[in-house]
């Protein structure tokens, strides 16, 4: 099949960077935009927000090709959030992208509002429903086939949990990226070590991740997902890894960056008292 | 409105009871040694909690998996136990069908599915609002398919359940859960209740909607119209006998349902009176063909048209 034509570039891309000061900036605006939209509800998915912060700074600011002002441009690499309760950490990466007015993440969550607190595809920057856990990678799978097929020259990152690791879906995806060789799909595993009902080593054991995506024929990495030199170290591995799909399975710690949400009992759904807000908001500032 | 998603559907209730469906299965298992639970990842989030926590060896976390939750629900009644195995609507159903048609329900498996979030309970869009629950498990040769209430039925249901042979798909009400029903209120299998009676009107009604139906009532008796009330908590295997009794003496009638309106309650009503032969005026309240928005409950209800008022408009309008 020939390549799609490809009209001319109407718009900026955003631009990438490896400057770890920058790339630690971005994280840190993102952290600010969780917290604000985190106190407009009042409870929630902060400590994910917060978590997954930096992986998200590292992909939107050092990996991904995309235009703000085009966000349905046919070449753009995608990214794929399969845990929709993730949507704040995503809005707030899409507002510091300029995909979406920072000033609109006050309605986050709010009745009729489009950044509803699980992601919806119809709102601008997102790729696909997610919420449903274990259908990001299977969808990934399908994109990254279709732009091969096309010739498009762009990849798909798709971001999945501890807890996706348990859907059946998630491995049935598995063995169809390693046997369509889909070496620009790139799984990032967020370790968080929580679910629903608790830690995944008491709900049911997911370890050793690096071994079993490794097994599946991923070429993968394991890094600590605070660690933007790591971070940036992997994605270059990828770029010289051809022949295979990459896992990147990223270990952080829920709440980062505010001490308060860091050193609480952990929990997947955070409620979270109104006077402790300043704290918060004052903790994130005093966080390097 | 902000912020309000998180609201539960006990805001405002007179009386409500805690987590009614954990501490029923609690009472049922401290005589029947036969019942065990299972959960997908969703202990804290659908009430079983109370039961694990009184029964851990009889207790399986299966980690968030549908298909395998519901396949080991039907292996552990093959080995002669009772597994009460609960997640949400959308996942039992949507994820997992061809593991409750086959293993459960072909296979006779004595497994109780309990599934939270039914309908317009959740505030979390299309991937959690379970709207078309009902008419898939319908759908399923042998299953009994159970809406209760309120948090009396649903204790009630839980334990009539736990002696009923044979696989059950019921809907929970989970978390502080009102209390609706009379306190003399007897579930039964496969039985509907008259719960007002009245000869202008008739609302039919399963689920959290009859305690909508039961206010439009009374509302409606206020302006001197007579609406009854029957409540229909188990859509299969359906009353007939009462149905079609209450169509023939009342036939200007509104269904009730936290539902899609095809495939469900409505459904079922229409199908019974094409088959009698009974000519009614039917208007249909529940969830129409859309996948809903994000937001509050009373949100929800009132832009989906599920509030005491929109049945009180239906009953004004099969009244014209
Ligand atoms: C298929 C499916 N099953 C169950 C759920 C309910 N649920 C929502 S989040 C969650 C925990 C999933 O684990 P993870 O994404 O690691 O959670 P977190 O780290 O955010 O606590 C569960 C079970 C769901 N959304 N989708
Ligand atoms: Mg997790």
């Amino acid at each position: 099949m020939p390549a799609a034509p490809s009209g001319p570039a109407t718009s900026e891309m955003i631009p990438l960077t490896r400057d770890l000061t920058a790339l630690r900036a971005h994280a840190k605006a993102m952290r600010r935009h969780v917290l604000r939209m985190a106190e407009i509800v009042g409870q929630g998915y902060v400590g994910q927000g917060l978590g997954i912060a930096d992986v998200l700074a590292a992909v939107y600011f050092s990996e991904l090709r995309t235009r703000p002002a085009e966000p349905t441009w046919p070449d753009r690499d995608r990214f794929v959030l399969s845990i929709g309760h993730y949507a704040i950490g995503l809005y707030a990466a899409l507002a510091e992208a300029g995909i979406i007015p920072v000033e609109e993440l006050s309605t986050y969550g709010a009745d009729g509002s489009r950044l509803e607190m699980s992601a919806p595809e119809t709102t601008t920057g997102v790729e696909m429903t997610g919420g449903s856990l274990g259908h990001g990678l299977t969808q990934s799978v399908g994109m990254a086939l279709g732009l091969r097929l096309q010739g498009r020259d762009a990849r798909v990152f798709n971001l999945l949990s501890d807890g996706e690791c348990q859907e059946g879906s998630t491995w049935e995806a598995a063995l169809a990226g390693a046997h369509h060789q889909l070496d620009h799909l790139i799984a990032l595993i967020d370790c968080n070590n929580q679910q629903a009902d608790g830690a995944p080593s008491k709900v049911m054991g997911i370890e050793p991740l690096h071994e079993k995506w490794a097994a599946f024929g991923w070429h993968t990495q394991r890094v600590n997902g605070h660690d933007f030199p790591a971070l940036l170290a992997a994605f270059a591995q990828i770029r010289t890894t051809p022949g295979k799909p990459h896992a990147i399975v990223v270990d952080t710690l829920m709440g980062r960056g505010v001490k308060a949400f860091e050193e609480r009992e952990k929990n997947h759904f955070i409620r979270v008292a109104p006077e402790e807000w300043s704290l918060a908001n004052r903790q994130l500032e005093e966080t390097a | 409105m902000t912020g309000n998603i998180l609201t539960s559907d006990a805001a405002g209730a007179a009386k409500t009871e805690t987590a009614p469906f954990g501490h029923a299965l609690v009472r049922a298992g401290e005589t029947d040694t036969r019942i065990v639970g299972l959960t997908a990842d969703l202990g804290k989030y659908t009430d079983i909690h109370v039961f694990a926590d009184k029964f851990p060896t009889r207790f399986f976390q299966m980690g968030m998996a549908e298909q395998s939750l519901i396949g080991a629900a039907c292996g552990l009644a093959r080995t002669g136990l009772v597994p009460f195995a609960t997640t949400y609507c959308v996942f039992a159903t949507r994820r997992a069908y061809d593991f409750i048609a086959i293993g459960a329900a072909l296979g006779r498996a004595n497994v109780k599915i309990i599934a939270g979030l039914p309908g317009l309970t959740t505030g979390y869009g299309g991937t959690h609002q379970g709207i078309e629950d009902l008419a898939l498990m319908r759908s399923i040769p042998g299953l009994t398919v159970i809406d209760p209430c309120d948090a009396i039925e649903t204790a009630q249901a839980t334990a009539a359940i736990a002696q009923h042979d044979g696989p059950v798909y019921m809907r929970l009400l989970r978390g502080v859960v009102p209390v609706t029903l009379e306190a003399d209120y007897k579930f039964e299998i496969g039985k509907a209740r008259l719960l007002v009676d009245g000869a202008d009107v008739a609302f039919i009604s399963t689920g959290l909607m009859t305690t909508r139906a039961l206010e439009a009532a009374r509302t409606l008796a206020a302006s001197g119209v007579k609406a009854a009330v029957l409540h229909v908590s188990t859509l299969k295997p359906f009353d007939r006998a009462a149905v079609a009794a209450l169509l023939a003496r009342v036939p200007r009638i509104v269904t009730a349902e936290n539902h899609f309106i095809t495939g469900g309650l409505a459904s079922a009503v229409a199908d019974l009176a094409v088959d009698e032969r009974l000519p009614i005026h039917l208007k249909r309240v529940g969830i129409p063909d859309v996948f809903c928005e994000s937001g509050s409950l009373p949100y929800l209800a009132e832009r989906y048209g599920l509030t005491a008022a929109h049945l009180v408009s239906a009953a004004q309008e099969v009244l014209r």
